[in-house]
């Protein structure tokens, strides 16, 4: 799969593809996408540039183990579930900021969860497809 | 439609079960993932299908003005579909593991957790 | 005096405080607190000793209304009796135990369970209730299982203890069974409300009488080894001698006993009742003795000894005459007295010569005078002789077999056979290893006081009672009869009878006893063959069973459990197809209402053509790639589908997912095996039906749910509110991370989890035997 046409092309899909994700995730709460879709996305991102340039080169890429991934996103999703006990409500209230902020819509703490989910799935199925690459 | 979704609800399942109950590992893992399409659209089509009326509230508007596709089975099966995931991941690493260990994938030659 | 009673219970915490202390470890032998140990059944001696009079005694110490039963005991002169045994040769148990273990291991802990299980038979013969008396009944079990499973490194012992404790447990439970019975139709738990005729007439006229009564009677035929119930007590021999000789000479086998005794007055004067005890007791009695007189291990010959002897109260008690009454009374102090000295001595003759088989000793006369002594005292008391209180007794027991109407022949026959093989039997104890000159065993010396004197206190007891008859006859025997018959005895026990039958009988009883003794001589080819008849019968049904069950569960396990998944989802789904299967065909109507559906369009069939054959491709490929390939193309069409009606977010979802499955797939595939090639077999046909069986019934249900009219109350809630509440117009998206987002973290959680699991499984280094690739 090393061919030069995949290689060029996965330079710059991978950061488009990455924004896309983004882009899916954010747009999730008003139009089909979300969390789970853009963490897929972006896991498919990683990969595609992982079958051009070899699974070190992606690694280096990252400088971070994906696995790392699961552990922070599950903390941005827990404490934006937690947020509202803070104000006195109950575990996972939607707690919203007033006014909309342009590109995204209402900010609020379902938004940061989404986050979250879309942190954990990126981490979790990158472990999963790196290390199964990684154990010949 | 939905006669024919039924009919390949059935075959779905048909297919699944019938590749679980085979020896081959790797089959019984496709087996699985088949099975599991299944239930995915059996829920879907219990939840009622709709052309062209996804469950997202027109951009004006703060209710739906017009019928909408059931939100309920949509999202249980978006959460089946990533969990499958995990589960067939898992699954999968462990056929390979079990293989590398007892250097079978015959299901039937596995009887026995003593002797590896 | 009416406060004595009342007192129990403190008695009750005093002993059992001393179970604690002794169970408390202690890392000296024999330390104080074993050597303290007798003055606790000393104490409750004395208690019952000075604080009765033989009188009635009840207490009800508490009780609540919404309870049937309470909490009370009540002491008479059966009762009485009973205590006085358990806790007198209770402490004589405790001093030979003290002098029996000194230097062994866990001398307290056998100290600890003998004091248990005292306090549970004191349980058994001063409870009032009856449920209270099965509790401390099967206390009585379970302590003794401690006790006769003491040696708990021997296979054999543990054996036996556990055949005691299914035998007696069992026969408890069925126990149980009937007082319940009892209680319920008498319309108390009480023992001492039953006395009155009017109860009495109404238990035994009522139709659940007889039953009730089996029941009872299974509970104590299985105690006291009644004949077909009696091997366990040989068994039990597998205990400490202190042990045997507590347990088989007053208390534990002496419970069923009891307990008849106890109800003699309620159940007794009924058909059922005389035919089951006279013809269980009498069976017993002689079948018992002729096992008895060919033994020639010590503790055997007493064991069996034991069970006839119980066979000969039991069948005193079936006949209810006043001479049978006074007989029985008598004959359990008697017995008490000599078998737990035969015991004792027994135990102790194994203690110094390290063997209890008759036909290996003798002439131990020279070095243990006071052991000889006692053995013929007891062997005297066994035997009948006169001035022995065994005489009396024996005496008592003609006189109420020659007077039973009709068969007086056949029970005073049984009786005397018994008698004469019992004396037989007894002499092979008592002097038999130590008569002769030639002494089978060198520097013997006279053991230590607390080995012999408790059984000689036990021997001279048993000949002073026979003396003066007036010690025991006011104060202990007329009570116990008294409550045995319900009304008042008047017994007077007496040496001389004058120049009649009964006397007659007694000296034919003894020559023929002696002459028996001559002439056995016990060796193994008697043994062989009398063990052979002891093989048949319960003992070996009992035996069939629990290996029948065994074989049974053996078979199903290798059925069920044969570790094979296919058979394993084959059963499972087989029944969800038969359940299902009937009630989707008894429920369905199986017409369609076309209206109600979507219409077709060509591109969908197109779709589901692809999904079809893929499937098809799926199931049939050779090639384990194209396999895989075409698993994705089902995931691919459904993403269609999903597109199709109405589930963009389903779609995105099922298309990445799909994508990154074959990828898995794709990057382990080559580093598994091929498809193993098998050629069409009948198992791919029988795998086939099922199949399809549960894939035309999922159809049928689908279908089914289908003509039904949806419940969208939830997913209105939430269309309703996706916006108001959550200000998201993704009605999908909303329910994942706002209105269900706990169930949402779970999941989040799960996925880590298959993931650190993977990495885990495949990053873990591999041991040694899994490197030999």
């Amino acid at each position: 799969m090393n061919t030069i046409i995949l290689k060029t092309a996965s330079k710059y899909l991978l950061p488009l593809l990455l924004l896309f994700s983004i882009f899916v995730l954010l747009r999730g709460h008003y139009l089909p996408g979300g969390g789970f879709v853009g963490g897929l996305i972006a896991a498919i991102a990683f990969v595609l540039h992982a079958f051009a340039n070899g699974l070190p080169h992606t690694q280096r890429l990252m400088r971070i183990h994906p696995g790392f991934l699961m552990p922070f996103g599950l903390a941005i999703s827990a404490v934006s579930g937690m947020f509202p006990m803070l104000l006195n409500q109950p575990f996972m209230t939607g707690v919203w900021k007033k006014d909309p902020v342009p590109v995204i819509g209402s900010l609020g703490s379902a938004l940061f969860f989404d986050i979250g989910v879309y942190l954990v799935v990126i981490g979790a199925s990158l472990t999963i497809l790196f290390t199964i690459s990684e154990t010949r | 439609m939905e006669i024919l979704l039924a009919i390949t609800i059935g075959l779905l399942y048909a297919a699944g079960i019938f590749l679980i109950l085979r020896r081959s590992m790797v089959r019984l893992i496709i087996g699985l993932i088949l099975l599991g399409n299944g239930a995915n659209l059996l829920i879907f089509l219990l939840g009622r299908i709709s052309k062209g009326k996804p469950p997202i509230i027109p951009e004006d508007s703060k209710v739906f003005l017009d019928a909408y596709a059931d939100p309920i089975p949509q999202a249980l099966i978006l959460t089946a579909i990533v969990i499958s995931f995990g589960l067939q991941a898992y699954a999968i690493i462990l056929v390979k593991r079990a293989y590398r260990v007892v250097k079978t994938d015959d299901i039937e030659e596995m009887i026995t957790t003593d002797e590896i | 005096m009416d406060s004595a009673v009342e007192k129990l219970p403190i008695l009750f915490l005093c002993i059992l405080l001393y179970i604690i202390v002794l169970a408390i470890p202690s890392v000296r032998k024999n330390g104080l607190r074993s050597k303290l140990s007798p003055l606790i059944p000393i104490g409750a001696f004395l208690f019952f000793l000075l604080g009765f009079d033989g009188n009635k005694q009840t207490a009800v110490l508490w009780s609540h209304d919404l309870l049937p039963t309470q909490l009370s005991f009540t002491i008479d002169g059966l009762g009485r009796l009973f205590a006085l045994l358990i806790t007198g040769i209770g402490s004589l148990i405790f001093i030979y135990a003290n002098g029996y273990m000194k230097g062994a291991k866990y001398t307290q802990r056998l100290q600890s369970f003998l004091l248990l299980f005292m306090l549970a038979m004191l349980g058994v013969v001063l409870s009032d209730d009856l449920i209270m008396l099965f509790i401390f009944w099967e206390l009585t079990s379970v302590s003794s299982f401690f006790l006769i499973g003491f040696k708990n490194e021997d296979e054999a012992s543990r054996k036996s203890a556990l055949q005691a404790i299914s035998i007696t447990g069992l026969g408890g439970l069925v126990m149980l069974g009937g007082f319940i019975i009892l209680g319920e139709i008498a319309g108390t738990y009480a023992i001492s409300e039953m006395h009155n005729p009017e109860t009495i007439a109404t238990i035994t006229s009522h139709a659940w009488f007889t039953p009730m009564l089996i029941f009872i009677l299974l509970g104590a035929f299985t105690k006291s080894a009644q004949f077909p119930f009696h091997f366990w007590l040989p068994g039990a021999m597998k205990a400490p001698t202190p042990v045997s000789a507590y347990l088989h000479s007053a208390t534990m086998v002496k419970a069923g006993v009891y307990l008849l005794a106890r109800f003699s007055p309620i159940l007794g004067d009924t058909p059922v009742w005389t035919i089951a005890l006279i013809s269980f007791g009498g069976v017993t009695m002689i079948y018992a003795a002729f096992q008895a007189l060919f033994r020639t291990d010590m503790k055997s010959i007493l064991a069996y000894t034991t069970v006839s002897a119980l066979g000969i109260m039991v069948f005193l008690l079936g006949m209810q005459s006043s001479d049978a009454i006074a007989a029985v009374s008598l004959f359990i102090l008697v017995h008490a007295l000599y078998k737990a000295a035969f015991f004792m001595l027994a135990g102790t003759i194994d203690h110094e010569t390290g063997t209890r088989d008759i036909s290996k000793l003798s002439g131990l006369k020279t070095a243990m005078m006071p052991l000889f002594v006692i053995g013929i005292l007891a062997a005297w008391s066994n035997g009948g002789v006169p001035p022995s209180v065994g005489f009396l007794g024996k005496d008592l027991i003609y006189e109420s077999t020659l007077a039973y109407p009709g068969l007086n022949y056949l029970l005073t026959g049984v009786s005397v056979g018994t008698n004469i093989m019992l004396f037989a039997a007894g002499l092979l104890v008592g002097w038999m290893p130590f008569r002769g000159k030639k002494i089978s065993h060198k520097n013997l010396q006279l053991p230590a006081p607390s080995l012999w004197v408790p059984a000689a206190v036990l021997a001279v007891l048993g000949m002073l009672f026979g003396l003066f008859p007036s010690l025991i006859n006011d104060s202990l025997i007329n009570p116990v009869a008294n409550s045995i018959s319900g009304q008042p005895e008047d017994i007077h026990l007496k040496l001389w009878h004058g120049l009649n039958t009964v006397l007659y009988l007694s000296l034919l009883t003894m020559g023929l006893g002696f002459l028996t003794y001559l002439v056995i001589r016990p060796g193994a080819g008697m043994l062989g063959f009398i063990e052979s008849a002891e093989r048949f019968g319960p003992r070996r049904i009992l035996h069939g069973i629990s290996h029948g069950f065994i074989g049974l569960s053996d078979w199903i396990t290798k059925i069920l459990q044969n570790g094979k998944l296919r058979i394993y989802l084959l059963v499972i789904l087989g029944f969800l197809v038969l359940i299902l299967g009937y009630v989707v065909l008894a429920e369905t109507t199986f017409t369609i209402d076309i209206d109600m559906l979507t219409n077709i369009t060509i591109y969908e069939v197109i779709i589901v053509g692809i999904l079809f054959i893929s499937v098809f491709l799926t199931l049939f490929s050779g090639s384990r790639l194209a396999a895989v390939a075409a698993m994705g193309v089902v995931g691919y069409t459904l993403c269609i589908i999903f597109v199709f009606y109405s589930a963009p977010d389903l779609a995105m979802t099922q298309f990445t997912i799909d994508t990154l499955t074959v990828i898995l797939f794709v990057l382990v595939l080559y580093r598994l095996p091929r498809f193993i090639r098998l050629d069409f077999s009948p198992r791919h046909i029988l795998d086939g039906l099922v199949a399809i069986a549960v894939g035309a019934l999922m159809t049928i249900i689908s279908l089914e749910v289908l003509q039904r009219m949806p419940e969208r109350e939830i997913s209105d809630y939430y269309a309703l509110n996706a916006y108001v509440l959550a200000k998201g117009k993704n009605v999908v998206n909303v329910i994942l991370v706002d209105f269900r987002g706990a169930d949402t973290m779970i999941e989040i959680v799960v996925l880590s989890i298959a993931a650190i699991g993977v990495y885990s499984l495949l990053k873990l280094r591999l041991r040694k035997n899994e490197k030999m690739e």
